[in-house]
This record gives C-alpha cells, sequence and structure tokens, in this order.
C-alpha cells in the first residue's frame, strides 16, 4: 500500500483541513440557530469560554490552513504545465481535464470557481470567530449582530461546500499525482 | 452612508456595568464583505485581462490567484484595522452596515462564478 506524497498532501488539504472546516462551522451554524431559541443562554465557567475561545480559532485556523494548501502546495502541481511532446498528461491535471469535451466543464466551472469562493470561507469564519468571541455573553441583545454572524457563517459554510465538491470531483476526474512515493504497508514494489 | 451615527438602541451592559458598543463588531462585519467583494472584482479583472493577470502574478507557480487573494486579504484587514480604530468605542448604525456588508458579500461571490464573471466580460 503506497501513496505519493502529491496525494497525501491533497488528502491532507481536503480530508483534514476542508473536512474539518466543513464540519466545526455546520457545528457552529446549528448552535448560532439554536442560540436564538433558548430562553436562558447557558453561562459558561471561565475555563468553558476558554475551550469555546479554543474552539473558534481552532475553526478560522483549519479555513486558512485549508485554502494555503490549496492555492501555495497543490494549485501549483494542478496547473503545471506539461513540456513540450509529452502526451500522457496524468501529471498534468488542468491540461488532462482540458483536454476532452466531457472534462473540461470541471476546471472550466470547478476548480475557476473553487480557486476563488474557497478564500470567502476563512475571511468570513475569521470575523465570525472574533464576534462570538467579543460578544458571547451579549450576543441576545444585538440581534443584528447575531443575523450577520449567522448569515457570514452560512456563507462560510456554503464556500467550503462549494470548494469541497468541486475538489473531491476534479481529484476524482484529475487526481494530483506524483513526488516521492511513501510506502504505508505490504510489500513496496 | 454615514455608519457611525449615535445610535442607542446597540448599547448593551457587560459584566461590571460597562457598556459593550456594537462599533468593533461592525468594523468586523463591513470590513470581511469588503474583502469578499475585492476578491471577486480582482478575480475578474485578472481573467478579463492578461496584463491585470501579469500584475497579480505574485507567485509564478500559483499564478494570478497568488495576486487576488493576497491583495483581497490586504483590503479586509486593512479595513478592519482603521475601522476598529475608529469604531471603537461607537455605537453605529448596524442595520446599515450590515446591509451594506451583505451586498458587498454577494456581490464577491457572484463575481466569483464563472458563469457570471463570463456573462461580464462577453465570454
Amino acid at each position: 500500500m503506497e501513496i505519493t506524497l502529491r496525494a497525501l498532501i491533497t488528502l491532507i488539504h481536503g480530508m483534514l483541513f476542508g473536512a474539518f472546516f466543513l464540519m466545526a462551522v455546520y457545528g457552529l451554524v446549528v448552535e448560532l440557530r439554536h442560540s436564538a431559541f433558548v430562553e436562558q443562554p447557558a453561562k459558561l465557567t471561565p475555563q468553558g469560554y476558554a475551550r469555546e475561545r479554543l474552539y473558534l480559532i481552532g475553526v478560522a485556523a483549519m479555513g486558512w490552513a485549508a485554502v494555503l494548501t490549496g492555492a501555495y502546495l497543490i494549485y501549483p502541481w494542478y496547473r503545471a504545465v506539461p513540456p513540450a511532446g509529452v502526451t500522457d498528461l496524468a501529471l498534468y491535471p488542468r491540461f488532462l481535464l482540458k483536454s476532452s469535451a466531457t472534462t473540461a466543464g470541471w476546471h472550466d466551472l470547478g476548480m475557476e470557481w473553487k480557486e476563488h469562493i474557497a478564500w470567502i470561507a476563512p475571511i468570513a469564519m475569521t470575523m465570525v470567530a472574533y464576534v462570538i468571541t467579543k460578544y458571547r455573553q451579549s450576543m441576545r441583545e444585538h440581534p443584528q449582530i447575531r443575523t450577520a454572524v449567522l448569515a457570514f457563517a452560512l456563507v462560510a459554510l456554503g464556500a467550503a461546500g462549494v470548494a469541497g465538491f468541486f475538489g473531491a470531483m476534479l481529484n476524482k476526474y484529475a487526481p494530483i499525482n506524483g513526488g516521492s512515493t511513501i510506502h504505508l504497508k505490504g510489500k513496496s514494489q | 452612508m454615514n455608519h457611525s451615527q449615535p445610535q442607542s438602541e446597540d448599547s448593551t451592559p457587560r459584566q461590571g456595568g460597562e457598556h459593550l458598543p456594537n462599533g468593533p463588531a461592525g468594523a468586523a462585519i463591513l470590513s470581511a464583505g469588503a474583502g469578499c467583494a475585492v476578491l471577486g472584482i480582482l478575480a475578474v479583472a485578472g481573467d478579463a485581462s492578461k496584463a491585470v493577470a501579469k500584475l497579480l502574478t505574485f507567485y509564478l507557480p500559483t499564478g494570478p490567484l497568488s495576486g487576488v487573494s493576497s491583495l483581497a486579504i490586504l483590503v479586509w484587514l486593512v479595513t478592519w484595522f482603521i475601522l476598529a480604530k475608529r469604531w471603537r468605542a461607537k455605537t453605529v448604525a448596524l442595520a446599515k452596515i450590515n446591509a451594506t456588508a451583505f451586498l458587498l458579500l454577494a456581490l464577491g461571490i457572484l463575481l466569483t462564478f464563472p458563469p457570471f464573471a463570463d456573462f461580464l466580460q462577453g465570454k
């Protein structure tokens, strides 16, 4: 059982940073919506507030880790230009997708949208984390702040969802491969 | 649009009797919207013009995306810093700020959507 370095980094980008971000933002949206209907909001201990703050910082950090690894590690591999005469495009995913009319859309719509909209997620989530941390104890008294925070959290969820969906589909039709091979289990060839 | 009109509706008592103005939240919300709008505008500009795309290529392997994202983050953080400083102790018109931020956010999302960006460029 082996995996290439590029495939492993792509896995970390999508399945660790991206998936964690999606799940955590979803949980946050549910909690924010739920808190609007609570008569007596829960009062946390100082340790509880500290853990909540840590969670929010962690969510935002995962969002940033996802976009930064995506843009500066994986995207250069994706958009690499094949040298003249190369016919096997397996190491050049963008060109592989664009070489066929049946897969070109995954680049033209999928990657073109994903590469930009993904950045909205950590920007929105950083704002959400900051505002919740600062106004945690008085959020009920600021309904407009709650509305904005919920809207931006939903947008972060949607943006990450779009990026995650297209990331998975792109990796299905033109997987990121190459680099050194990491042997995980069994006999290496 | 003056977003920092004095209002009393949002002056909420904090623990210990202090008042927590909504200015810092308004600064964070509006600047996030502005950052997203800049992201969309630069994405379209980079797609529409090869000269702009070249200018936005801060890191060659990543291409114009490096400049688009870096400048959007820069605008977002600088706007946040300036507004947070100005609105630190103020109660601001949050309804107007939210509306503006949502519009900017919607613009940013729309401009990142390739069919809409292509439509704007007449492709």
